[in-house]
């Protein structure tokens, strides 16, 4: 049996590692998808005053803190079952909008629009936020810097802070925002829509419009048919901060919402002993093993899940790229895991939009942004859609407010499963009998987890670090018979 | 072939809130690129790891090092870095003092490990852990080993500097790159080894813009539970505010938008234990001479020990509890 290791996989957040094992005939046998390591904030965020849940969970990912924060702050106003001011919901919400731009905009400059821009097997030293730069010139650049400059300026204006918000807690906010604040954010969330309405534009002309990209986003290497899972409001349009969570089938039938509270009976998660990270599905359906369709309980939480488990966007340039985005292909659910940049860049357009609502809502300068706990704290679950997928935090406290029992199921976790399908489907289609297995070939099973903008140190509550590729291929006697490098 | 000397930046067990908070220095980047030959960076670029390990000891000038050594990987890439680098930065609160996550370093391991894998939603009946090597059908994986104590870089490696903060402030990021190109041209000096940079000496109470009357409290209170003055300090308040014995650094981010500080810039200079003169602190604003009554004050403060070693327990003299540290020496 010949094995190629991939260790670490690059351009994500956080730390994983692919195993791929070939039978003698040199096709695929098995993959696995393995993640190192586990940090516990199960455990030590046990004995801590659940005010402070928020400021602590916000360590579990410096690149999403807030959406840490946000579930957090919701899961400590349940358990002291307190419904904060509007002007504090709208507050959250508009900081959340403002996030929600800059981190999927890193996500599509930096991390996957290298791949595209740049092409899935362009030399190393150019598959890269600089290379992307370099060809489509400085001035798109400058204006990538400047929307995640604007997107953390709106998150410290509200948030206290640029990274790790400090300012949500059990019943609002420690503070609200002036006239001026809003005149400033406003500004920023108006040229924020124009940022995304160009982004979609150069989605349409450098990916859109390549056949051979077309071809690779609607082909079958890339594609599954599993459950899709996404927040929505009450008209069943994508919401980021609250709602239910919308489930739908492969086959497009909505099988059911849950309120937060009722989360674990619809969730469960099983254990594998070679990986740190646990692998959530479907309760009601079950766990059938690392297979698609609609008896297999795996489910997919990302951009292209949300847009698949609602029934529209709550803004009307997102509603229209929405109604483009299924046109073009083929109607709902889309299942064919690239799609998901495209999904991301019409989820930007819809936070932009969101952003500038909540910054001319006539009360978000009100100074009513907490309402003082009175009741006894005891559990509390808050869920909201973090950028890589829904994020559940739920605590337990004694009567003081003191933490007894947490428990989490972060974003990208989730999706472990899919995410494993999609490598073992990449790899099975990449590399058959007498493939040469070549740098470009491997950034292309490399793809597959991309278009899930994992983030492993959310999911195992840890980051240790994006390392570089190196891959060993050994013969059945286990000897090296060729090794390539990738980023290393 | 260039003359620029050499920059990396790595992270290890961390949240990469200190990477984002490289990036926001924004244009400045591009005075990072200007002056030096950035050959690894994870985050930033697709880095060479051969070409790490192909150098000479010594061949990077300076290394930013995030992230604390949670497992044997960790401290594999410390030790090498270290041996690379001319000059490595003990970079925020992770690497300098253990931060957040090393609060488990109040529990045995297998205890923090255990509560992961048996959490509600988790069903697991036959009590399934992962381990470092198991053997599947098609051959035997491997997994880091998770170490019975997160230790900071220093703890593992010999460290030139340290830059506290939870993340470093960009602000403060961008003077020490400043700060290091003047070197570069002869126009600087750099400071001590072991120094800590990119922060003050004082404490967060000194950049705090709130009141303080030296008035003195009959209890601690809860922030949720009142709606506090915004100008007022907020210890004053009896809000439980680690501002007094936290390095300034932030520029009292926190208490200016209405919360308390938790400590994240470590302890101020000269501090040996951080939670010591945090007691002495909040001691001496506590209104009583009767026993009896400040006992019942300090019962208002729910969490001690988390309160007095929230960001730094890892790098105290404590390291951790007596039972997690006394896993590691077995």
């Amino acid at each position: 049996m010949q094995r190629i290791t991939i260790d670490p996989i690059t351009r994500l957040e956080g730390h994983g590692k692919i195993e791929i094992f070939l039978n003698d005939e040199g096709e695929v046998e098995n993959t696995y998808f393995q993640i190192p390591e586990l940090r516990g904030f199960e455990r030590f965020c046990v004995g801590r005053p659940v005010e402070e849940l928020p400021l602590l969970t916000n360590r579990i990912c410096g690149v999403c803190p807030e959406a840490h924060h946000m579930a957090g702050a919701k899961a400590a106003d349940a358990v002291y079952k307190v419904d904060p001011p509007r002007t504090a919901k709208m507050l959250r919400e508009l900081l959340y909008s403002a996030f929600y731009c800059t981190d999927h905009t890193t996500h599509f400059y930096a991390l996957a629009g290298p791949d595209f821009v740049m092409g899935p097997d362009a030399p190393i030293a150019e598959r890269n936020i600089l290379g992307v730069i370099h060809k489509v010139g400085l001035e798109i650049g400058g204006k990538v810097i400047q929307m995640r400059k604007n997107g953390h300026n709106v998150v410290e204006m509200i948030g206290g802070r640029k990274v790790h918000p400090c300012t949500s807690i059990p019943g609002g906010l420690t503070k609200g925002i002036t006239e001026e604040q809003r005149i400033e954010i406003e500004s920023m969330g108006k040229w924020a829509i124009e940022f995304a309405q160009f982004s979609l534009k150069l989605f349409a002309d450098i990916v859109l419009g390549n056949k051979a990209y077309l071809d690779l986003i609607l082909g079958d290497i890339y594609t599954h048919q599993t459950y899709s899972m996404g927040m929505v409001d009450e008209n069943n349009h994508v919401n980021f901060y609250d709602g239910q969570i919308s489930i739908v089938a492969p086959d497009g039938e909505r099988i059911g919402k849950y309120l937060p509270a009722d989360y674990q009976d619809w969730i469960a998660e099983r254990v594998e002993p070679w990986t740190y990270l646990k692998f959530p599905y479907l309760k009601k359906v079950g766990w059938k093993g690392f297979v698609d369709g609609k008896d297999s309980g795996i489910y997919m939480a990302t951009p292209l899940s949300r847009l698949n488990a609602s029934d529209g966007m709550a803004t009307p340039l997102a509603q229209e790229e929405y109604d483009k985005f299924y046109k073009t292909l083929g109607g709902k659910p889309v299942h064919q895991r690239l799609a998901t940049h495209w999904a991301r860049l019409i989820e930007l357009l819809y936070a932009a939009e969101r952003w500038v609502e909540l910054a001319t809502d006539p009360e978000i300068t009100s100074p009513e942004y907490h309402t003082i706990p009175t009741e006894t704290p005891s559990e509390g679950i808050g869920i909201v859609e973090a950028p890589r997928g829904t994020l559940t935090h739920h605590y337990w406290t004694d009567e003081r407010g003191v933490v007894t029992k947490v428990n989490l199921i972060v974003g990208t976790t989730n999706n472990n499963a899919p995410i494993s399908m999609s490598i073992k489907k990449a790899a099975k289609s990449l590399i058959t009998k007498g493939t040469v297995v070549t740098e470009g070939l491997l950034n292309m099973i490399e793809m597959a987890f991309r278009a899930y903008d994992p983030c492993f140190g959310c999911a195992t509550h840890s980051l240790p670090g994006k390392m570089p590729l190196q891959v060993t291929i050994y013969d059945v006697n286990g000897d090296p018979i060729n090794e390539l490098k990738q980023y290393c | 072939m260039t003359t620029k000397p050499k920059f990396a930046m790595y992270w290890a067990a961390s949240c990469g809130g200190c990477e984002i908070a490289v990036l926001n220095i924004h244009e400045k980047i591009l005075a990072v690129d200007e002056n030096f030959e950035v050959v690894f960076w994870p985050v930033a670029m697709d880095a060479k790891y051969k070409d790490v390990d192909a150098m000479e000891d010594g061949e990077i000038l300076l290394t930013l090092f995030n992230g604390s050594i949670r497992n044997s990987e960790n401290e594999h890439i410390a030790k090498l870095l270290r041996r690379k680098s001319k000059i490595l930065v003990a970079f925020g609160s992770c690497a300098t003092e253990g931060c957040i996550p090393g609060l488990a370093n109040f529990t045995p391991i297998n205890e923090v490990i255990a509560t992961a894998f048996s959490t509600p939603t988790t069903e697991n009946p036959e009590n399934i852990l992962p381990i470092p090597d198991y053997e599947v059908p098609e051959g035997e994986l491997h997994i880091p080993t998770i170490y019975p104590l997160i230790r900071t870089l220093e703890q593992v490696v010999d460290v030139d500097y340290f830059m506290p903060g939870c993340p470093p402030e960009s602000h403060q990021i961008a003077a020490v790159i400043d700060l290091v190109i003047e070197v570069l041209k002869g126009n600087a000096e750099l400071p001590p080894k072991g120094s800590v940079i990119g922060a003050g000496l004082s404490t967060v109470c000194d950049d705090c813009e709130r009141t303080r009357n030296i008035k003195k409290i009959k209890e601690f209170g809860r922030i949720q539970m009142q709606h506090s003055d915004p100008d007022l300090c907020l210890l004053e308040q009896g809000i439980p505010c680690n501002g007094p014995a936290t390095r300034q650094g932030c520029g009292a981010l926190c208490p200016s938008a209405g919360a308390q500080c938790i400590g994240c810039y470590g302890p101020a200079e000269g501090v040996i234990d951080y939670g010591a003169r945090l007691i002495s602190a909040f001691a001496s604003v506590i209104d009583s001479d009767d026993e009896e009554e400040i006992d019942h004050i300090l019962d208002g403060l729910v969490d001690p020990a988390g309160q007095f070693y929230r960001f730094n327990l890892a790098g105290s003299l404590l390291r951790g509890s007596k039972a997690a540290v006394s896993v590691e020496h077995k």
